[in-house]
This record gives C-alpha cells, sequence and structure tokens, in this order.
C-alpha cells in the first residue's frame, strides 16, 4: 500500500486519523490539545473528507464540559463522534466520560497530557490528567512518539467499536503533541482496513431514535444499581484480547507490531523498568545502548494501561528479573504509591510473586526533562541491594531526599546523530524556520529527522530555542538536546550571549554560528569572556552573519529566518549548497505562496544573498575580552529573588532544589522589576518645554514604565544631571516641580505613549512632548533618572483628586513590567485598576493571558507601595474565576461582620469614640479609608494588651474593617464562554464584587480561538470561514438584572470615561462589571495603532460606550448613559484596519460582503436599541405630556 | 441621426463616452449598468503596483506577527486557507466582467518602477482584455532625481508592459512634466498606442485642529477640463497615437469640446459618482442635440477640428494667450 513519509507533530499525526475516521468533533482550546482541534476545523473548511466521503461537522462549544455533553448526544444519537483535550479540560469531562462508558459507547478521545493544575498552573506535560480518569471506565492507550500517536489513534478507533468501551488515546503534551517527526502516513485504505464498517453500523443501530424508542440513562434504586452496574465486566474481560487483535492487523498492514506490554531487553535481564507513553522511549533507547554493554537490563512499555491486563503484564516480565521499578509521570500525595506502581505491585502480589524487588519512582512532572542519563541512575538504583522505593529522578529532592542520583555525562545518541539548537528571538521566524528546515531534511532526504521547540515565559522580546536533530538511525530522544552535545549551535540574536550560557551545548569541535552587526573581523572583542573562553577550548568552527543587514537590503525587515536557515544548511552540509538552496526555495514557495509573489521573491532574495555575507573567523588563541556576562538579576535584589528566580530568569530552573520552593504556591510580589529585559530598540524620550503634563502618556503604558509625579524641588539637589523636570502645572501643586520619567530598561517600545501625547511642537508637529530615540545610548544615564525617580515621594493619595487623568495618574501603579505583548491592549486597564484601588485589591484572576502575564514564573508583575501593600492575587481555574472571586467577598463580608459583632464586646477596653468611630467610618473616600486604617492599626495595639480570650480572635479579622475591592479579572473566553454561568450567577448574587473582562473577542492566550465575543466576519481559530454570527451582548444580559453596575469602555476613545466607569464601578455598593475593549496582536493590527483601532470601533458603532448606573433609578433618573456619539464612520473603515476581517475578504469575497452588510446593520441596531433604551423615562411618576 | 461611432486604441467603439477608471467598474452590475446607459468602453478600476506588491508583504506581515511567541501560540489563524490577493480578485473580476458585457474593457494598471509586478499586464490581457491602460502616477520628491532620469524611467516602464502584452497599451500621464510633447513622442515610440490625459493628482489636505495631512479626495468638475483640452489639441496630429481625454468631462460640451481640440475619446468618472450611471445616456443624447442643432453628422468631422493645428494662429493654445486671457480680466465697478 502506498505511504507517504510525512513530517508533521503528534497533534496532527492524532488528529489525521480521528478526522478521517468521525463524524462529528465537538472541541474547545486548551493547551497542548488546541491544535487537533484546529487542524480538524481547518481540513473541515477546506471539505477535506472522512473515509466515508463525507466531510466532519466541527463545532466549539463553551468549555470541555460543554463539549463532552455534545459529544455525549451526538453518539447517543448515533455518530462517530470525538474531542480533543487536555489536563483541566479532561477534568471537566470526567462526569460525562462515566456515563460514555456506562453506557458503553463506541469513541476515543485523543489527549496530549498535560498537569494539572494544583499549586501552581502549567501548560506543560505530564499524567496527572488521564491519571484523574482511571476511574471512568475507559479504556486507556498511551503512544510514546509521533509515530505511535499516528497509530494507536486508529487502533482506539478499531478497538472501541468492536469492545463498546471508550478509549482514551493519549500522548505526552508538548513532548509529542508538538515534537515534529518523520513518520509513515497511514493511508485512507488501512484506516478502511483497520475500521469494520459493520461494527460502524452497530454503533449507528445503537442510537437513539423515535422510530424505535427506548430510554437510556435511568434513574436507579439501591435494588438494581449494583448490579446492572456489574453487567459490564464481561465486556471489560475482553477488551486486552481485542486490543491485541487490532494492533495483530496493523502489524500485517504496516509492519509496525505493538503488543499491551512490550518488553525490550536481555531475554535473561534482571534489571527492568516499567513505564508508559514518551518515557518509553527514552527508556527503550537506554536499554539498547546499554544492552550493548552487556547489561542486563530491559524495560517493558505499558501500550494498554486500561484495563490492566496482570496476564499480558505477567507475560511480559523476563523470568530472570530480580528487581523492577515502576514509573509514573504522576503525582499522587497521600497514596502508597503512584498508579502504575500499585497496578504492578497488586498485579504480582495476587499472583504470589515476591521474589521481585519492586520500587516506584516518579519522573518528569510538567514536562521535567527525562533523559537516558536519567534512566541509566534507576538501573544504576536497581543494582543496589535495598534500592530506593518512592523515588523521584530528574530533581534535586533535598528536603525529603527521594532523589536519584546520576550521572549527566552518559548520552546514548548514535554518532551519527546531528544535534543542531537554535536561539531565536521570538517572532524573528527562527522557529518557523526550522519546522521548514526539519521537513526539508525529513522529506528530501533518507535522514530521520525530529524537531522540537522551546519558548520563555513572555510574550515580547522572548528567545525561542529549536532542538533539531537527524540522522540515518532511528531517532529515539523525547529529551532536550542537552550539555556539551550539540554540533551546531545558532545564536540569532547577539545580545543572547549577554545573558546566557548558550555554548555550553556545544561539542568539541562544533560549529557555532552567530547573527550579529560586527563584521568578522570586529566580532571577537564584542563577545564576553565566557564565550571567548568557549570556542577557543571546545576549539568551535565560528561563523558569523550580519543578517539584519541582509534581511534589511532584501526587504524582510526584521526576519532574519530564511538567512539563518540558508546559512544553517550551507554550514552543515547536509545537502549539496545547490540543492539545499532549492529546496529552501521550494519549502519557501509552500509556505508563502499563498500570500502573494511578492513575499515568495522577498525571501528568495534573502536566500541569495545569505552566503556572500557568512563569514568564518579566525579564532585568537587567548581570551582578550572585559566584558563578562551580565548577572540575571543585580546584586541589590532580594535573596529569594537571587537565588530562585535568578537561575530561571537565566534558563537554568532545573537545578533550583525543592527546598527553595515555597511549599504552598505562595510567591512575594514585586518582581519583575528586578528582570531587566532591555528589549527595547527605542524608548521614549520627554521633551519638557512641550508638555502640557495632561499625564496620557502615562494613562496608556501598557508596561507602567512611563510615569509622572509632581515633587518638592528641593529634591532636585541630589537628582542626575541629565535628569529632567519643569515647573509644576498642576493646579493642587503650585511652585513644584514635575517630571515624566520613562524606565528605560523595562519599557518595551511600543510607542502607544507616543500616539496618545497630544502636545506637538507648533513649529515642527512631528516632534511631541515625547518621542522616541534609541535605546542602547539612552540605557545608562536613564536607569540612573529612573532608580532616582524612583526615591521620590509619591503624591499623598487623599490630595488626590482621582476623577482627572492627570491627578489619577499620579497615583502608583503596582502592576508594572509585566510579560505582555509589545503595546497590549489588556494591561493598561489592569494597571489603573491597580492605581486607582490596588493597595486594597484582591484579585481574582481567570486563567488566559491576564493571568500569564500576572502569574508566569519567573517575576510576576503585580507589586506594593512603600507601605507594604498592594493586590494579592491569585488565579484558580479558568472555568469558576466569578465564583472563585465571590468567595473572596464572602470571606471579607463574614469576617468584617464578625469583627463589628465582636468590637461592642471591648468598649471598655478601647474606648467607646475608637469602637463608635471603627463601626460607623466613612469609607468613600481614600481620607476615609486612611482614616479608618489608622483606627485598625490602632485597635491592634490595643488588643495585643488585652487579656481578653477573644481580643486575638479580633485582632485575626480586624484588618476586614477597612474597605476591601475585590475584583475579578478575566478575558472574553472566561466571561462570555466557559464561565459564564458562574459570571451570571455572582451578578445575581447582589454582592459587592467588580468584574474587569478584558475583550479581545478571541481567545487570545490559547492562540485566537473564536469566543462568543468574535464579532461577526472576524476569521479566528475555529470560524475559519468568517464568524457568521454577531457577538453576543454580555452587557445587555448584565443590565437586564437592573441591579448591576455595567459599563462598556474604550480607553483609546475616552480616557476620562474608563477612568469614570472604574470610580463608578468600584463605589458601587453591588455587583459591577466594566467590558473594556482590549486591541490585541490577534487583531492582525499595527500595535502602535491600538488606540486609533478602539477609536475607530467606537465610532463605527461596533462598540458603543456606556455606563448602567442602577444608583441613578433612585434619583428617578435613566439608569442608562450612552456615552458615546452617533456612529460617525462607516464599520467598513474600523474593520478593515484589522487582519482578522480583512482576510476573509481575500479569503472568500462573497461572504466577506455579505457579514459586512450584516455587520453595518448590526451596528446600526445596536445603537438604535441603545439610544431608545438611554431615552427612556425612569421617573417614580409617569412622564408628564 | 448623428454618427457618434469613434475609434481608440483600434478599438470601434459606438460613442466617444468611456467610463474612466473609478469604483464603478469593481463590480460586473455596475459596469452592465453602464453599459446600458450608453458608454461605449469601460476602462477598469487601477490595480497598483502597490497592491501587487504591498498587499502581498501586508498580509505576510500581519499573519506573521506574534507567531511563535509562547508554547501556546504558533500562529493565530487558520493555516488551510487560500487567499485571493486584490491584483488576483481583479483578474478574476476582469474576466468575470468581460464576459458579462459586450463593450470593450480595458484594464488599467497604474505604478511607476518596471519589475516583477508588471507580470500583471500579461494577466489582464489573458484575462480578455481589450487594451490596457497604463497609468503613470509618481510624485517626485526626492530632490537628486533629474527630469530626464525620470522620463528615461518611464519610456523604460512603457516599454516593458509594451512588450509584455499583444493587446494595445495607453499610457495616462499628469499633466507635470517639462516637455510634454517630447515624453508623449518618446512614449509613443516606446510602444504605447494612446495617450489619455490627465490623471488628476489627490491633494491631500492639512487638519488645522490635529495639525495632520490628511488625504482628501474632491471629485472634478468642468473647469477642470481646459488644462487636458489645451494638451490634446497641442498633440493631436503631431503623435502617432490616439488621446484620450479625462479629467473634467461632465456635460454632452464637455464631450465635444474634447473632440473638437482632437481627443478620440472622453472619460469620464466624477460625473456619473456625482450624477449617477444614468447621466451617460443624458450626455449622449444631449450630444445628439447639439450635433443635429449644429449640422454634425459624426463625430470624425469634428474631431481636432479645433486642434492647434487647425486653429488660425497657432497662439489660442501657447503663451500669447496667456497675455490675453490676463488682460481680458476686469474687475467689477
Amino acid at each position: 500500500m502506498a505511504r507517504r513519509m510525512v513530517t508533521i507533530d503528534g497533534n496532527e499525526a492524532a488528529a489525521s486519523v480521528a478526522h478521517r475516521t468521525n463524524e462529528i468533533c465537538a472541541i474547545y482550546p486548551i493547551t497542548p490539545s488546541s491544535n487537533m482541534g484546529e487542524f480538524a476545523d481547518d481540513w473541515s473548511a477546506v471539505g477535506k473528507k472522512n473515509i466515508w466521503g463525507t466531510v466532519p461537522l466541527v463545532i466549539e462549544m463553551q468549555s470541555e464540559g460543554g463539549a463532552a455533553g455534545a459529544v455525549h448526544g451526538a453518539l447517543q444519537t448515533g455518530a462517530l463522534t470525538t474531542t480533543f483535550t487536555a489536563s483541566q479540560g479532561l477534568l471537566l469531562m470526567i462526569p460525562n466520560m462515566f456515563k460514555i462508558a456506562g453506557e458503553l459507547t463506541s469513541t476515543v478521545f485523543h489527549v496530549s497530557a498535560r498537569t494539572v493544575a494544583t499549586h501552581a498552573l502549567s501548560i506543560f506535560g505530564d499524567h496527572s490528567d488521564v491519571m484523574a480518569c482511571r476511574q471512568t471506565g475507559w479504556a486507556m492507550l498511551p503512544s510514546g512518539s509521533v509515530q505511535e500517536a499516528h497509530d494507536m489513534a486508529l487502533i482506539a478507533q478499531a478497538a472501541t467499536l468492536e469492545t463498546r468501551v471508550p478509549f482514551l488515546h493519549f500522548f505526552d503534551g508538548f513532548r509529542t503533541s508538538h515534537q515534529v517527526e518523520k513518520i509513515e502516513e497511514l493511508a485512507d485504505d488501512d484506516l478502511r482496513a483497520m475500521v469494520d464498517d459493520e461494527l460502524v453500523r452497530a454503533h449507528r443501530a445503537r442510537a437513539l431514535t423515535p422510530d424505535k424508542p427506548v430510554l437510556r440513562g435511568t434513574a436507579q434504586n439501591p435494588d438494581v444499581f449494583f448490579q446492572a452496574r456489574e453487567t459490564v465486566n464481561p465486556f471489560y474481560t475482553v477488551v486486552p484480547g481485542i486490543v491485541q487483535k487490532a494492533m495483530d492487523k496493523f502489524a500485517t498492514l504496516t509492519g509496525r507490531a505493538y503488543h499491551l506490554f512490550d518488553y525490550i531487553g536481555a531475554p535473561d535481564a534482571e534489571r527492568v523498568v516499567i513505564l508508559m507513553a514518551s518515557g518509553g522511549e527514552t527508556a527503550e533507547a537506554t536499554v539498547r545502548y546499554l544492552l550493548e554493554k552487556g547489561e542486563k537490563v530491559g524495560v517493558i512499555r505499558v501500550r494498554l494501561y486500561r484495563p490492566f491486563s496482570v496476564e499480558h503484564f505477567l507475560a511480559a516480565l523476563p523470568k530472570t528479573i530480580k528487581s523492577l521499578a515502576v514509573l509514573d509521570r504522576t503525582k499522587e500525595p497521600g497514596a502508597n504509591g503512584d498508579p502504575l506502581y500499585l497496578d504492578v505491585t497488586s498485579a504480582l502480589f495476587e499472583n504470589g510473586i515476591k521474589d521481585i524487588k519492586v520500587v516506584g519512582g516518579r519522573y518528569g512532572l510538567s514536562s521535567k526533562e527525562f533523559t537516558p542519563t536519567m534512566v541509566k541512575g534507576v538501573f544504576d538504583e536497581l543494582k543496589k541491594a535495598e534500592p530506593k522505593n518512592h523515588f523521584v529522578v530528574g530533581i534535586n529532592d533535598d528536603v525529603t531526599h527521594s532523589s536519584l542520583e546520576y550521572d549527566p555525562s552518559f548520552s546514548v545518541e548514535h554518532p551519527e546523530t546531528v544535534r543542531c539548537l537554535f536561539f531565536g528571538l521570538g517572532s524573528d521566524g527562527t522557529v518557523g524556520a526550522n519546522k521548514n528546515s526539519i521537513k526539508i531534511i525529513g522529506e528530501e532526504t533518507e535522514n530521520n529527522a525530529q524537531g522540537y521547540f522551546v519558548y520563555d515565559s513572555k510574550k515580547a522580546g522572548t528567545m525561542t530555542t529549536s532542538h533539531l536533530r537527524f540522522g540515518p538511525k532511528p531517532i529515539q530522544a523525547p529529551y532536550l538536546i542537552t550539555a556539551n552535545t550539540a554540533n551546531f549551535v545558532a545564536v540569532h540574536q547577539f545580545t543572547f550571549l549577554e545573558r546566557y550560557d548558550l555554548l555550553k551545548y556545544t561539542q568539541p569541535g562544533a560549529v557555532f554560528l552567530l547573527n550579529s552587526i560586527y563584521s568578522k573581523d570586529e566580532i571577537w572583542n564584542e563577545l564576553p569572556q565566557e564565550v571567548q573562553k568557549d570556542i577557543i577550548e571546545k576549539k568551535l568552527r565560528f561563523y558569523v552573519i550580519n543578517a539584519y543587514d541582509v534581511a534589511e537590503k532584501t526587504g524582510m525587515g526584521a526576519r532574519i529566518n530564511t538567512i539563518m536557515q540558508t546559512c544553517f544548511f550551507a554550514i552543515s552540509g547536509i545537502l549539496p549548497r545547490d540543492e539545499a538552496i532549492e529546496q529552501i526555495k521550494k519549502a519557501i514557495k509552500k509556505t508563502y505562496g499563498k500570500r502573494g509573489e511578492a513575499v515568495v521573491q522577498k525571501n528568495y532574495a534573502a536566500v541569495d544573498q545569505t552566503l556572500a555575507n557568512l563569514h568564518e573567523v579566525k579564532v585568537p588563541e587567548k581570551v582578550t575580552s572585559k566584558l563578562a556576562r551580565r548577572s540575571p538579576v543585580p546584586e541589590a535584589a532580594p535573596e529569594f529573588v537571587k537565588k530562585v528566580l535568578g537561575p530561571m530568569i537565566a534558563f537554568e530552573g532545573d537545578s533550583v532544589p525543592v527546598s527553595a520552593l515555597p511549599v504552598d504556591g505562595t510567591f512575594p510580589t514585586g518582581t519583575t522589576k528586578w528582570e531587566k529585559r532591555n528589549i527595547a530598540m527605542e524608548i521614549p524620550v520627554w521633551e519638557p518645554d512641550l508638555c502640557i503634563q495632561c499625564g496620557k502618556c502615562v494613562f496608556v503604558c501598557p508596561h507602567a514604565v512611563i510615569r509622572h509625579n509632581v515633587y518638592d524641588k528641593k529634591f532636585l539637589e541630589k537628582a542626575p544631571t541629565t535628569f529632567k523636570h519643569m515647573e509644576s502645572k498642576f493646579k493642587e501643586f503650585p511652585g513644584m516641580a514635575y517630571t515624566v520619567q520613562v524606565a528605560p530598561e523595562d519599557c518595551t517600545g511600543c510607542s502607544l505613549c507616543i500616539e496618545a501625547c497630544p502636545a506637538k511642537d507648533k513649529t515642527n508637529p512631528s516632534r511631541k512632548a515625547i518621542n522616541m530615540a534609541p535605546q542602547p545610548t539612552l540605557r545608562e544615564s536613564e536607569a540612573a533618572n529612573w532608580d532616582f525617580y524612583l526615591s521620590l515621594p509619591k503624591v499623598d493619595r487623599t490630595m488626590l483628586n482621582l476623577g482627572t487623568i492627570k491627578n489619577s495618574q499620579l497615583l502608583e501603579p503596582l502592576f508594572e513590567f509585566s510579560g505582555a505583548c509589545s503595546g497590549c491592549g489588556e494591561t493598561p486597564y489592569v494597571k489603573l485598576l491597580t492605581q486607582l484601588f490596588g493597595d486594597r485589591a484582591i484579585i481574582a484572576n481567570a486563567t488566559g493571558c491576564s493571568s500569564i502575564y500576572g502569574g508566569n514564573l519567573p517575576t510576576t508583575p503585580y507589586t506594593f507601595n512603600k507601605d507594604g501593600r498592594g493586590p494579592a492575587w491569585s488565579n484558580s481555574l479558568f472555568e469558576d474565576n466569578a465564583e472563585f472571586g465571590l468567595g473572596y467577598r464572602l470571606t471579607l463580608d463574614k469576617q468584617m461582620e464578625y469583627a463589628r459583632d465582636m468590637l461592642p464586646t471591648f468598649v471598655n477596653e478601647l474606648g467607646a469614640d475608637l469602637v463608635d468611630s471603627l463601626l460607623k467610618a466613612d469609607q468613600t473616600s481614600e481620607l476615609g479609608i486612611k482614616q479608618q486604617r489608622e483606627r485598625v492599626a490602632a485597635l491592634k495595639q490595643k488588643l495585643a494588651k488585652s487579656k481578653n480570650p477573644q481580643a486575638k480572635n479580633l485582632a485575626a479579622v480586624a484588618d476586614a474593617l477597612v474597605k476591601k475591592s475585590v475584583w475579578i479579572v478575566g478575558g472574553d473566553g472566561w466571561a462570555y464562554d466557559i464561565g459564564y454561568g458562574g459570571l451570571d450567577h455572582v451578578l445575581s448574587t447582589g454582592r459587592n464584587v467588580n468584574r474587569l473582562v478584558l475583550d479581545t473577542e478571541v481567545y487570545s492566550n490559547t492562540g485566537g480561538q473564536a469566543s462568543k465575543s468574535t464579532p461577526r466576519g472576524a476569521v479566528a481559530r475555529f470560524a475559519a470561514q468568517g464568524k457568521g454570527l454577531s457577538k453576543k451582548d454580555l452587557g445587555l444580559m448584565a443590565i437586564a438584572y437592573g441591579y448591576v453596575y455595567v459599563a462598556r469602555v474604550a480607553m483609546g476613545y475616552s480616557d476620562q470615561h474608563t477612568l469614570k466607569a472604574f470610580l463608578e464601578a468600584e463605589s458601587f455598593p453591588g455587583p459591577s462589571i466594566i467590558i473594556a475593549y482590549s486591541h490585541c496582536i490577534n487583531h492582525g493590527i499595527d500595535m502602535v495603532k491600538g488606540l486609533d483601532q478602539q477609536k475607530m470601533a467606537v465610532q463605527s458603532g461596533l462598540w458603543p460606550l456606556y455606563r448602567y448606573d442602577p444608583r441613578l433609578v433612585e434619583a428617578g433618573q435613566n439608569p442608562l448613559l450612552l456615552d458615546s456619539k452617533e456612529p460617525s464612520i462607516p464599520v467598513e473603515q474600523y474593520m478593515y484596519n484589522e487582519t482578522r476581517f480583512r482576510m476573509l475578504t481575500q479569503s472568500n469575497e462573497d461572504r466577506a460582503e455579505a457579514l459586512l452588510k450584516l455587520s453595518t446593520e448590526d451596528a446600526r441596531s445596536r445603537w438604535n436599541f441603545y439610544s431608545q433604551l438611554a431615552a427612556m423615562h425612569y421617573g417614580g411618576q409617569p412622564e408628564e405630556k | 441621426m448623428a454618427d457618434l461611432n469613434t475609434s481608440y486604441l483600434g478599438l470601434k467603439l459606438k460613442n466617444p463616452l468611456v467610463a474612466s477608471a473609478s469604483p464603478l467598474s469593481e463590480k460586473v452590475e455596475t459596469v452592465q449598468k453602464l453599459e446600458e446607459a450608453g458608454v461605449s468602453a469601460v476602462v477598469m478600476y487601477s490595480l497598483f503596483e502597490e497592491q501587487i506588491i504591498h498587499e502581498s508583504l501586508e498580509l505576510d506581515h500581519f499573519l506573521f506577527t506574534g507567531t511563535e511567541i509562547s508554547p501556546e501560540i504558533t500562529s493565530f489563524y487558520p493555516q488551510s486557507g487560500t487567499y485571493t490577493l486584490k491584483p488576483d480578485a481583479y483578474i478574476d473580476s476582469l474576466g468575470k466582467i468581460k464576459r458579462a458585457v459586450n463593450i470593450p474593457v480595458i484594464g488599467s494598471l497604474n505604478g511607476v518602477s518596471t519589475g516583477g509586478w508588471i507580470k500583471y499586464a500579461r494577466k489582464i490581457q489573458d484575462a480578455g482584455a481589450d487594451a490596457l491602460e497604463l497609468n503613470l502616477y509618481f510624485l517626485p520628491t526626492d530632490l537628486t532625481l533629474t527630469s530626464s532620469v525620470l522620463e528615461e524611467n518611464y519610456t523604460t516602464l512603457v516599454q516593458d508592459v509594451c512588450k509584455s502584452v499583444k493587446i494595445p497599451v495607453a499610457v495616462k500621464l499628469s499633466p507635470f512634466f517639462t516637455a510634454l510633447p517630447n515624453l508623449a513622442k518618446r512614449l509613443v515610440e516606446a510602444g504605447a498606442k494612446g495617450l489619455v490625459l490627465f490623471n488628476r493628482f489627490y491633494q491631500p489636505d492639512i487638519d488645522l485642529e490635529a495639525l495632520e495631512v490628511v488625504p482628501n479626495l474632491v471629485l472634478s468638475n468642468s473647469h477642470e477640463l481646459r488644462l487636458p483640452l489645451r494638451w490634446v489639441a497641442i498633440l493631436y496630429g503631431q503623435i502617432k497615437a490616439d488621446l484620450a481625454l479625462t479629467s473634467g468631462v461632465h456635460t454632452a460640451e464637455d464631450v465635444l469640446k474634447s473632440m473638437m481640440a482632437g481627443a478620440s475619446v472622453a472619460m469620464l468618472a466624477s460625473a456619473l459618482l456625482q450624477k449617477g450611471i444614468r447621466h451617460a445616456a443624458q450626455i449622449l443624447a444631449d450630444m445628439e442635440t447639439w450635433m443635429n442643432e449644429h449640422e454634425y453628422v459624426s463625430i470624425q468631422q469634428m474631431q481636432g477640428n479645433l486642434s492647434q493645428q487647425n486653429v488660425k494662429g497657432t497662439a489660442a493654445f501657447e503663451r500669447a494667450n496667456y497675455m490675453k486671457v490676463l488682460k481680458s480680466f476686469k474687475t467689477l465697478p
């Protein structure tokens, strides 16, 4: 049978089979499984058919719970149905999974196994999610490589139809789901051969239909439930046999033979490990290596984990075995061992096998590396008379001392395998080019090939690492390229060398390729001394190219991907140069051809001009540099930052021991300030002669790097010479000095501040009161100015009229230097929240962009003021954020009530005045809150001296007497979709919580999937044809309660309106919701113009601004205030300025036109509706005629 | 009944009223309405060199921006979609229009530099265009760029385009040349079969409040006819190419004047945008009325009759006329 070799990742491999063997896919995005749903959606969008000749129907649901429900329903009515998920998503499916299994329903769920959030969220891979499904009654079939993810997807599909037991097919998130590998693609005929149409028809015949009515899903009582539950046993008994039969059939078709427990090792092995999924690949490669060295070792790879066939497991054990290590990739605290360990030990016990020493160990949580050296460490441990049980491998557990030692220099990789590492800047195209390279190598040469890609935690100025392996031998290496093993290291961004030790990966004699603005003659003296030392000592062949120059000259801008890719092929010699260039050009045509000839041509030009600019550097014999690699954090940083966060910043986090980490996931705030990222090429420079002190630049800054302050002139005596200042123009602060200051090392260079600046030079209007200038020359002086600026006293909050932009921006931001995208449209709102209420705010944050830039290690942006007060922040889940935040409120309310109840009982000790003033405090102003804090401090002092047994209890809750501000923050994916039910309920409770919806109209964080907020006509993931229906009007739904404060804002249209809405929402003594238009990189806009887009969204009528304040009803007024003007620009003018809308005109012009027309009607009808609502009479008496 | 037939670029036209490049040719339905209203040919809206190059680059830029920035975000948009970029949509649209109407359809390319984009001339031809109008629209702002270099670039471009197609090519020019007749002659030598006079440069405006330069589109009026009228009259008979007059053609009188100056056709867009497509029918009817009243039996009869060649004393179109005009201006008492 003719089959193609393809180079794809695990998600595509699994989805390819799933899409071809199902009729319905109900999906919901969650990393790292989202791509499977996206592939399915993309394929259906272009009409790709399944093996029965029909295009599968793909539907996005509001949550994984919803997806599972839809799958259940579709299965019950007879469709072949599937879904794709991971982690929390899989947990949300569990209730339906019980039902699906209980009803003996054939289906396969494909899961890219991911860590379940515990002390922290992690998007990376382990088995904690799938192991949480053991009890559901599903068969569990793990795969360990991309090829296996492809193969097992089919074996699972065949087996589920025959057994009627549903299958959970899983593979390791990221490690397999995102690893690119050369595999043999299964042909449609393979799928037809494996999937028995008779069984498909039998599945359909079990469907619910009124033509043959049955009732399924009864409620049963104690009399029969138990017995009925036992009826399924025979179905489970036969599963192992049927799966093996399917595997055997598959082997005859493809030559790839799998067994329920595959044993690889010496027939007379004494030491054996057992494990599943990608770790099995590593263990197998290690065993094969050790066998060649004569070691008596073996590995059992679990293929069918549930039902666990004891018979097949025992048959797989070599008779000579003396010790067995059971490796689990999950942690079940409190259990007598992790799941596979318990299965193995009970299997042995039940069969009376006692002469094997069995130990359990844990590895690889959250994609922690699992390498041959660790496997070797396990085998070495098994040699011991008393091997450690319940060990961990891969980390340094210096608390309970459970970790195994291993030799880090051990390697099993074949000498003919070539290992290459590429360090690129996120968005310079390095990863994309390497994906192309690995495809070229995989598909155009005889080599086996593997690619894996690693990113850091921030979304601007990130470092990407591409790990490429290729060679004539099969590659069984699902782990990163390790120190001293790379044959080729390319550093695409020169400044990385100042910050990270990247040459540690090179093996002696390796190639080092560097992109730099320095020529081959200049480069040596620009390198840090550590780099020079490595080059000399390891005898590296050192090449340099100024790829920026080539990119600039060939119209590639900042994209150096094609150029560096050409260098790689030229130096590595994998293919003859001419052939390599031809293949690169072929890949360019394939990748970019759809975008037009000009793009292809510019890439061709870049390829053609590369080689002339690539130079080998003559390496001197001695280290000459005076430059040293920078420390990841400054010496002045707190100890925790230096010891724990510093190594993480330097990509050395794997070395952090258990003892260094918090036990409960609690971290200090205010840590981004220590990570000076220096990612801006240009930063704003203030021109006092033009400044009108409006504060707009400060207001819009997404990263809180531009600030202004008024202060006593006396402080200027100690100012650095370049520190700028002018006379204060604030009427409240006459005679004082005023400064606008930029944090040069924290700025991302987005220039939103320049866009917002209204002050222009009358003789040269292109010069504003702030202008961009190159960062490097300003870095040192401005850093000193920034430090001095921070030392200036802040204006007393109680002195400020917070209703004006300029005054509100004198408040210290307690959210700074986040890892959000440069020019982010969300973060200015978050920052404003912290300025206004941060010193008393407690934030519940839904999972999404805002939780990632808000809480992803190593450093986090929420910070505190000089009094140590600042936002307390937590992320529970994606779906429960509103309820989570309500919980905060309930505690605060309860504790305040408790404190208030207790206070009168202390009147004799505290004095009537203090008690009375605490109970009657007016906290509606900053001054009132300040005074209450002072009273509480006095209360605590007095209570400390009290002998009353209740004093300590009162002291413990006394802080609740000061007004706190509860904020529930999240994106539209949360508020409109997965969390809507909770959000709605929390609104209905009437409790005083504030919700901030950062509405980007798409799932930004998971890569642009459509939400119910996605506007009509926008193209998004899961809406490849452009969203056909208009966005949900969340604000209107909240208004319907009548007692909820609702505001819809867009700071790009009116910053004053935004400020007012925040102040009103917070002051409203009940539930409030602010829906904030947040421009986003997902929209396909020039982020510099994000504020203009916000303005146009409002002007077009698609985003009318309003405030709905129930307090106005009491005054007899209409509570709805429509704050924007009647639509004044065509909807088209707004929409077609954004790629998300414009691309539909390029992919489906007729549909784009039709949707534009409907969008125009949406804007008009929405305006008409709101304007009529705002004009209604709301007085207590009928309107006078 | 007067004979309105004329010929332009070798095309036999039923009258000299041609719809010039405008949004009216973006849709098949409006071109059909133009045909119904009586226009004898239609020039498609322009396909810009910038569109051919920049739209592709822009799409690429935005599809690329923000990709691969985090483990969760490899890209934002569906990957399997195919895009019909403006240039391809243009070719597609031209083909549809050509099939839907019986009048000649003239493709329009707008650009200034020779390069890969001119292959769209061939694509326009292959899509069925009866002729091609090459719009040379360039604003020289570079102090080092001399007029001779600029003109040389133009003639090279025209030569390259003419070589790449078999259909006749007309060149649309701006009036801002030091020696227009000479350039016109060289363009014809480079292969142009017709000259279209003139392009209108859309002049930006200044927003006094925002202190910004803002784009501003102002439609033409009949007063603007004078400039092309003069140059058509000067060139008529001197160069071996057809002349099309455009800018300021709003009425039957404007068309008749164009013919008398020596134009083969008069092109209009602003008038149709302002007054509707049916206005073309009115112009044609008015022309016939005028010709009947003035006993003209055909357009050919008047074509070039008031060109520079035929006007007694060539000063009417030259400098001497300038003095006369100045002196004729009287301030109101």
